[in-house]
């Protein structure tokens, strides 16, 4: 190869190596440039914002710097006497004004834009409670719940940490591409925070009231990110995923849900007329427990201090039945007891409360079938 | 040395009373915020005051910019109630008199009552949503295992900011603790609407 | 120390009368040291919960602290600071220093001073008593936003209000007591604009706490009696808006960071010109800026609640108005530099810490600047990206400024110089674990990490893990500091009068140590400073 074409090619894998690197660089670094036109606009206006300051810093801090060494006392033994200018304070306030005025056009723009909620393709109910998201598609009436899906032997060390450690849900909320969807947001319980980094899109969910913003994604993925509010024990426990598709596999999505919908009561018809054994409830409702009961009362039921009561020898697990189904049913108003019945099948119902009313030498022998559940509904 | 001294005691009462007064000014914030509230209709909060059909500028041909309403609902942690609307959206004209209802059934062996709260989104138009008549006016009492159908009676005002095209009206359903329970059909002070 | 019957005393009565000495004094003196080392208690009662903090954070999963815990730690620690350590030392150094930089024998109303302070011990022992009660400590972020504190909140949260009430009555009482010896006690001649602009920076300082404390103890009360008292002020079940919450105590909150960096401000401003042997540049400027930042502070509340829903035209007033506070600030900051310009500096402790604020109190003022800009907020809020802003603004900020102040005026209390190779060694450890700490915050926040959150997804693992190595090393310099204030208190090359060749000001013309009793009779001013500074 001659030396031309062999310096172009040492060259041009520099050129990769370093774009690469710089790449790399940035990513660990610098805020992400997100999926959407807005979350780019607004990676735009941080890249402004911080060379803005780097520049008024390396100013700054330099002529600092300067000063330090060529006017400390063995460099300047004469002190200047000069100690007040009027003019220069008059430059010093005006510029720096006439900088902000400029960084404010661009920021006032976009934020003009992402505050236009109007006429959305699709819109999404996203519902925070402690400590997992429901998201309810309005026109197509479907909806779910989306908890974290990170098993707690990675989160106690007793397992490695899988690559989205508590970045993972059981159900994504899934959205289309190039529509533009608005977001509602709302709370059960407390203050929450969705955020998706990738779209820049976070707003507050506040009990009582709904908040609404607004995304269109061009490109199909997987986005992740997590609540932004501190909402109680798990607040670092409740991530946001979302898995975009093209549109056509979208709505074939949103027709599966429906289907699954439709199965599944027709499963719930079919769990109401079997008559349970002991045996079959007490495995289901262990696994429920583990799943949605444990992070609060604790995998052997101890509880927590007065704060998550014992369910182990527990006034309500040992006590009247209908007192126990209303509280897991209903919930504890002012209490971050759940209501579990828009959560959970009958059958789910039915296990967990056998299981808590037989389990860790509670002996109450009580066995409630699927059917007593939807009939307390 | 008695003039400083008088000073100073005028200035330490003048300081104290600031600080009072602040108290005080803190405490102010809660009404001014919601007149505050009230007048931009920022918040989204409905103050749903019952609009006297007579006084109603329903108009006999209502406008041909037509919206569409979104209805939600939620219930709040311990109430055990089913809630929901009977109808998930509406097209409404601008100035047609619309109706639609909310199905709530009492889960629980007890009687249950309940308060609903509204919601509108976006913020700045709920001042622009009139009701004539709805449930969110007054407590809801239901009898163990009954339930009823509630009635929203409404129209959207043709002034609504030519932007909006879409509203999102919410209900979150509050449980009433006994002690604070009105008689049936009682309806609530103004104040708490 | 004026020589008291003490020998004739027998053993019993000689520690009744030391503790009632300290219990009942109304010396400033006195009552600033009291006000400083509680301060310095609790400065390591917070950073240990910072360790734990830290502790937890070093690796992603639970090893030390549960959620539960973890939560109470990041709250306490939250609490501390602001309200123990920073406010209380600062209000210890305006107690020492005011009455002597104006030539006044005591603050105006002595008694009062003494109050005020003795209600703070009892106001953190209370506070702190609710880590050991049932359901724990508060846990809800030192903001307390509602529902979360109202209905959510463990017993102790009532507890938690009544420390607030105490330390709110403490500050209000200690403000006025400020502003009225300020007003009045000044020496014949010192006019308010010939004022030392330490004294100047307090003056606005207290005003802030008088209007704004009030505001605080309101929302302090209305969440109790939303928890207790039937109302709904913040629950929309009763009618009421949790975000109406957020509005009433940033209305309290946002004036109270000022209060944290005010009196900072004048620190920076007394010893940069000491160090420089030259005036400050534009003594008006500053005093004007400063009365501009304070008013400018009451109207930026809402740019922390950028994600809660507001309206457009708020946000946008709330994004103007919080970028026009950095013009105010700069506005400082340029003035710090052109003192320093052509100056004939040296680079004693203080003037390094002195230095060392300007610097990284800037870099803290930078990513407000960024913060404050709506779109890219919602990027930024409740991220790591705030964590570093506060912590850079607050510890090189506040914290440097008290380390600062205590360097440029221990050997004026005690009569010996502290250790100047030590004082360095702190210096330096410092910056590099403050920068260790605190830098790689700014990382994980952009990258998406959110805040107060005990554990974190695997990307954000490396850059954590230098926060809490640089974290440890911070904790040892402060350890190291305490041992260079207690080794100047036990002794140490003798100070002189004057101390710095380049200090002005009446408190330098006093003998080091400053007598318990000063200016009982109002000095000259301006004075004739002596010549025997080093």
């Amino acid at each position: 190869m001659t030396s031309i074409a062999s310096t172009l090619k040492s060259g041009l894998v520099f050129l990769v190596l370093w774009g690469t690197s710089r790449a790399a660089f940035a990513a660990a670094l610098d805020l992400r440039e997100g999926v959407t036109d807005m979350s780019q606009r607004i990676q735009a206006l941080h890249h402004m914002s911080l060379w803005v300051c780097v520049v008024m810093g390396v100013i700054v801090f330099g002529a600092m710097f300067y000063s330090i060494f060529a006017h400390r006392r063995s460099k300047h033994p004469q002190p200047a006497d000069f100690h007040e200018s009027t003019a220069v304070e008059v430059v010093w306030t005006v510029i720096p004004v006439l900088i902000l005025v400029g960084m404010a056009v661009p920021a006032t723009t976009t934020l003009i834009e992402i505050e236009d909620n109007s006429d959305a393709d699709l819109t999404v109910l996203i519902t925070a409670s402690q400590w997992k998201w429901h998201y309810q598609y309005l026109e197509a009436d479907i909806g779910y719940y989306s908890k974290l899906a990170t098993p707690t032997e990675q989160i106690e060390n007793r397992a490695p940490k899988g690559e989205n450690y508590l970045l993972e849900v059981d159900n994504p909320l899934v959205l289309p591409t190039n529509k533009k969807i608005r977001f509602l947001t709302a709370s059960n319980d407390v203050i929450h925070s969705w955020w998706v980094p990738d779209f820049a899109v976070k707003q507050d969910a506040i009990p009582g009231f709904i908040n609404e913003a607004w995304t269109r994604i061009p490109t199909p993925g997987l986005y992740r990110g997590q609540c932004a509010e501190l909402c109680g024990k798990d607040h670092a426990y409740m991530p946001v995923v979302v898995e975009v598709r093209p549109e056509a596999e979208f709505d074939k999505w949103i027709a599966g849900q429906r289907l699954a919908r439709e199965l599944a009561s027709g499963q719930a018809v079919a769990d109401r007329n079997k008559t349970w054994t002991m045996a079959e409830l007490m495995q289901i409702g262990e696994q429920v427990f583990l799943t949605h009961c444990a992070t609060c009362h604790e995998p052997n039921g101890v509880g927590q201090g007065t704060t998550y009561p014992a369910l182990a020898g527990g006034k309500i697990p040992t006590g009247p039945l209908e007192a126990h189904i209303d509280r897991v049913m209903n919930g504890k108003a002012g209490t971050e007891m759940q209501a579990w019945a828009p959560q959970l099948s009958d059958r789910e119902l039915a296990a967990v409360i056998t299981y808590e009313r037989n389990a860790w030498g509670n002996a109450t022998a009580d066995l409630i079938q699927p059917r007593t559940i939807y009939a307390a509904r | 040395m008695n003039d400083t001294r008088n000073n100073q005691r005028k200035q330490v009462i003048l300081l104290a009373s600031l600080a009072v007064g602040m108290l005080g000014f803190a405490y102010a914030l809660v009404p001014l915020y919601e007149v505050f509230c009230e007048v931009t209709g920022l918040n989204g909060k409905n103050y749903g005051r019952a609009v006297d059909p007579a006084v109603a500028q329903v108009q006999a041909a209502p406008s041909n910019r037509e919206v569409t309403i979104q209805f939600l609902a939620h219930v709040g942690n311990g109430m055990p109630w089913e809630f929901r609307p009977t109808e998930h959206q509406l097209k409404v004209r601008l100035g047609e008199l619309k109706f639609t209802e909310y199905y709530a059934r009492n889960r629980a062996a007890q009687t249950v009552t309940g308060q609903a709260v509204p919601s509108v989104s976006p913020g700045y138009a709920a001042k622009y949503l009139h009701k004539i008549e709805c449930f969110c006016f007054s407590q809801q009492r239901l009898e163990a295992g009954a339930d009823q159908r509630m009635a929203l009676r409404f129209y959207v005002g043709d002034d609504l900011p030519a932007e909006v095209h879409t509203l999102s009206l919410s209900y979150t359903l509050f449980k009433v603790p006994a002690v604070q329970a009105a008689s049936p059909g009682a309806r609530l002070a103004s104040n708490q609407q | 120390m004026v020589a008291h019957a003490a020998d004739a005393i027998p053993q019993r009565s000689r520690v009744w009368a030391y503790i009632a000495r300290w219990l009942l004094t109304t010396n400033h003196k006195e009552i600033g040291t009291l006000y400083l080392w509680l301060s310095f208690t609790l400065f390591f009662i917070a950073g240990a919960m910072a360790m734990v903090i830290r502790l937890e954070l070093f690796q992603p999963g639970i090893q030390f602290a549960e959620p539960l815990f973890y939560n109470q730690m990041v709250t306490m620690h939250g609490l501390i600071m602001v309200f123990g350590v920073v406010m209380p030392g600062f209000v210890g150094l305006a107690n020492w220093q005011i009455p002597l930089m104006i030539g006044a024998p005591d603050m105006a109303l002595p008694r009062l001073n003494n109050f005020s302070f003795w209600i703070l011990p009892f106001a953190f022992t209370l506070l702190l008593s609710s880590l050991f009660m049932e359901g724990g400590a508060p846990n809800f972020g030192w903001t307390f936003y509602a529902p979360l504190s109202t209905t959510y909140g463990p017993p102790s949260t009532d507890f938690f209000i009544f420390g607030v009430h105490m330390m709110g009555i403490s500050s209000v009482l200690g403000a006025i007591n400020i502003i009225v010896t300020i007003f009045n006690l000044r020496t014949p001649g010192m006019t308010l604009m010939k004022m030392p602009l330490f004294v100047w920076t307090w003056l606005i300082t207290a005003f802030l706490l008088i209007m704004v404390m009030p505001v605080l103890a309101g929302v302090v009360t209305m969440v109790l009696t939303d928890r207790h008292f039937g109302t709904s002020f913040f629950s929309a079940a009763g009618g009421g808006d949790p975000v109406m919450f957020q509005h009433i105590f940033w209305f309290f909150g946002h004036p109270e960071v000022y209060i944290l960096i005010l009196p900072g401000f004048g620190i920076a401003s007394q010893i940069i010109p000491t160090f420089a042997r030259k005036k400050l540049f534009g003594y008006h400027s500053m005093v004007y800026a400063t009365a501009a930042i304070a008013f400018l502070s009451f109207i930026v509340w809402g740019h922390h609640m950028f994600a809660t829903g507001m309206p457009l035209a708020a946000e946008l007033f709330f994004m103007y108005a919080t970028m026009l506070i950095a013009v105010p600030t700069g506005v400082k900051v340029f003035n710090w530099v052109a003192t320093m310009w052509r100056g004939s500096m040296t680079f004693e402790t203080p003037m390094l810490f002195a230095i060392g604020f300007v610097i990284l109190f800037t870099i803290g003022g930078f990513s407000g600047l960024m913060l404050a800009l709506v779109p890219a907020d919602f990027q930024y809020q409740d991220t790591f990206f705030v964590v570093a802003h506060f912590h850079y603004v607050l510890y090189p900020g506040a914290i440097f400024g008290t380390m600062a102040a205590t360097y440029y005026w221990l050997p004026k209390w005690t009569g010996h110089m502290y250790d100047e190779r030590l004082g360095k060694i702190h210096f330096w450890t410092a910056v590099v674990a403050v920068n260790l700490t605190f830098f790689p915050m700014h990382f994980t926040g952009l990258a998406g990490m959110p805040r107060r959150i005990v554990d974190y997804s695997l990307q954000f693992a490396d850059f954590n893990m230098v926060s809490s190595i640089g974290a440890g090393l911070l904790g040892l310099t402060q350890v190291l500091f305490l041992y260079i204030v207690i080794k100047t208190i036990r002794g140490g090359e003798k100070a002189s009068t004057r101390v710095w060749e380049g200090a002005e000001g009446l408190e330098w013309t006093v003998p080091s140590p400053a007598p318990h009793h000063t200016f009982e009779t109002p000095p000259q001013f301006p004075p004739i400073m002596q010549r025997d500074g080093r």
